[in-house]
């Protein structure tokens, strides 16, 4: 997650002193070429130990069998794991189907309240630092918290929703975890809950950098306020905007952690994510199916990472 | 138990403790990096996989002290494919139909024999207003005990071991059957099971909602209410075609030894303490929920409920593991997780696609 934040302002920082030198990478002394060397070297050789060397492994690993023994244990299996995956293994699509809900859902309702959250406190209004705490907090949580808080809320008989509503311990109490046909969108709420503070905290910073003399520009032209929104704020993040689509699709994809709490991604929670958890490091351990599950959701994300970075980069030019 | 064996002994031993469920997941990168000498395991599949992997220390010198301390049941759970005994059982819990004798007494209920009289059993529960079982499979894995019960009294106990060693196919009229049979007693289950934990149905079994309720004697964690706890009587999974009661679903921890460990004279030492009575009654007064496996341990701090548990299991002529032991862990969570909860949910099975998954997962083994 912190990548994703981070890599935009580290790749915008990295271009600009390319223009400003004028080409002149032949003018530097050995000193300048050495630390050159090493900055540039440390972060490839991370992102090659981090990224790149596993991600080359599970390629090659998603072709194979492999009972995690041994390394001579590893067997070729051409295209077996995928052939199974896609035809074999129940949950395989209904997770798929899941994780578009997922996206949509973020897309529709998540992200917009993360900016509605955002535009509400960047008001001045009075506690606001108290209610930007209170909307982060979920962000900061640790898992076993987040298992106990929706515990609290959802269980059938001592959660807090089935008694507010008053079904609690009568046959109509809805069954927020075991009923497959609402439990997705009990697990959306929790989503929801921790991906618009992530959002909100994102567009404050750029509300925060918006050049008030725009505002007062769009007010003088007579603009009413939601005009000076949509058409003048609004636009002017655009840097935040990308950024935003993109983490809001990287989370659709690798959403995982809340329906493994719930009841380990089964009984219609299956996501890609919980999937790949549970074949690659759960106790039923097959690690060719999981890597084969691993890969196409790495092919699925690229697509908007790519889109990202050409994004990126055109506007570098 | 440690101290008990150094202070006998005069060996010092260190211990590693890692909570359990990590340790399980971990187990593959474990025994191949540098094991402690001894760990704890279960009996089941995956202690005659290590052992046929050769990861794991053979314990025959061992068990030649210890082999009369335990019955014909346990005996043939420590041994592995090539016949040689790779583990020492320190304690099981029995599978069984546990309930309160109040409300049976009210209602004049009787254990029922047969599965016929089960279901009739089930039947007048349910006129009397109760939910006949209690059952909650949130977790994914506590059908497995109806699975696993309905299948050995159907088919029989070797059949269980070779269905969940995949010898015999799951695209068979025998499993059918068996989700036939579940499918006649399905009706009386809690229908909220796939939205609660064991932890929420025994509470519904200590409220008196449920009549009935099939789960290991850790069940019995649940109840802290003392007067609950001396209400709690359980019987045995009724005779269907195959077998009587003779089969028991009693998983059994133990320990094992590293092929490193193997050299450690010192570490087989401990097992075979630990095979014994002395050893385990060390381990007992530490942890008294479950049963203690070797013979003439002390059964004085028993409560009747303990001693049936503990009959139960010396009377077993075979002690299955519990499905997720006894099968490939891959099989067991992956498969059978959500296929017996969609089983649960809409009463089908698709055994024809248990057959091709487990085709698949076996087959990268």
């Amino acid at each position: 997650m912190s990548t994703q934040v981070a890599s935009p302002a580290a790749a915008s920082r990295a271009k600009q002193p390319a223009p400003r030198r004028g080409g002149g990478s032949h003018k530097l002394s050995a000193g300048d070429k050495g630390v050159l060397a090493v900055m540039v070297g440390i972060p490839t050789l991370i992102q090659l130990i981090l990224v790149w060397i596993p991600m080359v492994l599970s390629i090659a690993l998603s072709f194979t069998k492999w009972n995690a023994l041994a390394l001579s244990d590893i067997k070729p299996a051409g295209l077996s794991n995928y052939d199974f995956v896609l035809n074999n293994y129940p949950p395989f699509w209904p997770a798929v189907e899941h994780n578009i809900i997922w996206l949509l859902f973020l897309a529709v309702v998540a992200t917009p309240l993360g900016l509605f959250l955002a535009v509400l406190l960047d008001q001045n209004i009075r506690g606001s630092r108290f209610y930007q705490s209170v909307f982060f907090t979920p962000v900061m949580l640790s898992l076993p918290l987040i298992a106990i808080i929706w515990q609290l809320m959802y269980a059938r008989n001592e959660g807090l929703i089935n008694n507010v509503l008053g079904t609690a311990n009568g046959p109509n109490a809805v069954d927020w975890f075991g009923d497959s046909s609402i439990n997705l969108w009990a697990a959306l709420i929790a989503a929801t809950w921790r991906h618009a503070g992530y959002i909100m905290v994102l567009y404050l910073a750029g509300l925060k950098g918006i050049d008030p003399s725009l505002r007062e520009a769009a007010a003088i032209d007579g603009a009413s306020s939601g005009q000076t929104f949509f058409r003048v704020v609004f636009p002017s993040m655009r840097p935040i905007n990308i950024v935003v689509v993109v983490i809001t699709i990287i989370e659709a994809l690798r959403a995982f952690d809340i329906v493994y709490i719930i009841n380990r991604g089964t009984n219609g929670l299956e996501l890609i994510g919980a999937l790949v958890v549970q074949n690659l490091v759960g106790e039923g351990q097959v690690i060719g199916v999981g890597s084969a599950l691993a890969v196409m959701l790495l092919v699925v994300s690229l697509v908007p990472i790519t889109f990202y970075l050409a994004r990126t980069f055109r506007r570098g030019d | 138990m440690i101290d008990a064996f150094s202070k006998k002994s005069g060996d010092t031993i260190t211990i590693n403790t890692v909570p359990h469920n990590d340790f399980q997941n971990n187990i593959n990168t474990y025994l191949q990096g540098s094991p402690d000498d001894a760990f704890t395991w279960f009996a089941g599949y995956r202690m005659r996989y290590y052992a046929a992997k050769g990861l794991v220390a053979p314990l025959d010198d061992v068990w030649e002290g210890i082999a009369g301390n335990f019955s014909e049941g346990i005996t043939k759970a420590s041994t592995a494919d090539d016949g040689k005994k790779y583990f020492v059982p320190n304690y099981n819990y029995p599978w069984g139909f546990f309930y309160r004798k109040s409300v049976w007494q009210d209602k004049g209920y009787e254990v029922p024999a047969t599965f016929d009289e089960f279901k009739a059993l089930c039947q007048k529960m349910k006129s009397d207003g109760l939910i006949p079982i209690a059952f909650a499979d949130q977790d994914g894995w506590p059908a497995m005990g109806t699975f696993d019960y309905l299948n050995m009294r159907l088919n029989g106990y070797q059949f269980h071991l070779d269905l969940c060693a995949h010898k015999e196919s799951w695209d068979q009229q025998k499993v059918k059957d068996v989700f036939d049979n579940w499918k006649a007693i399905l009706p009386f289950h809690d229908p909220a099971a796939l939205g609660a934990r064991w932890q929420e149905a025994a509470q519904t079994l200590a409220k008196k909602k449920t009549g009935i309720y099939l789960l290991g004697s850790f069940v019995t964690q649940q109840f802290s209410d003392k007067t609950v706890l001396a209400d709690i009587d359980f019987f045995p999974f009724p005779e269907m075609a195959m077998e009587g009661t003779e089969a028991v679903e009693a998983p059994i921890d133990g320990f094992m030894v590293s092929k490193k460990g193997g050299d450690n004279q010192a570490a087989k030492d401990l097992l075979a303490f630990a095979g014994t009575a002395e050893g385990q009654d060390a381990y007992a007064a530490v942890d008294s929920s479950n049963i203690a496996t070797a013979k003439g341990t002390d059964t004085s701090k028993f409560t009747p409920l303990n001693k049936k548990c503990a009959e139960v299991i010396a009377n077993a002529k075979s002690i299955s593991q519990f499905f997720d032991r006894d099968a490939l862990p891959a099989m067991a969570n992956n498969v059978m997780i959500p296929a017996l909860q969609g089983f649960i949910k809409n009463q089908t099975i698709n055994t024809a696609n248990l057959e091709s998954q487990a085709k698949s997962l076996y087959a990268q083994q």
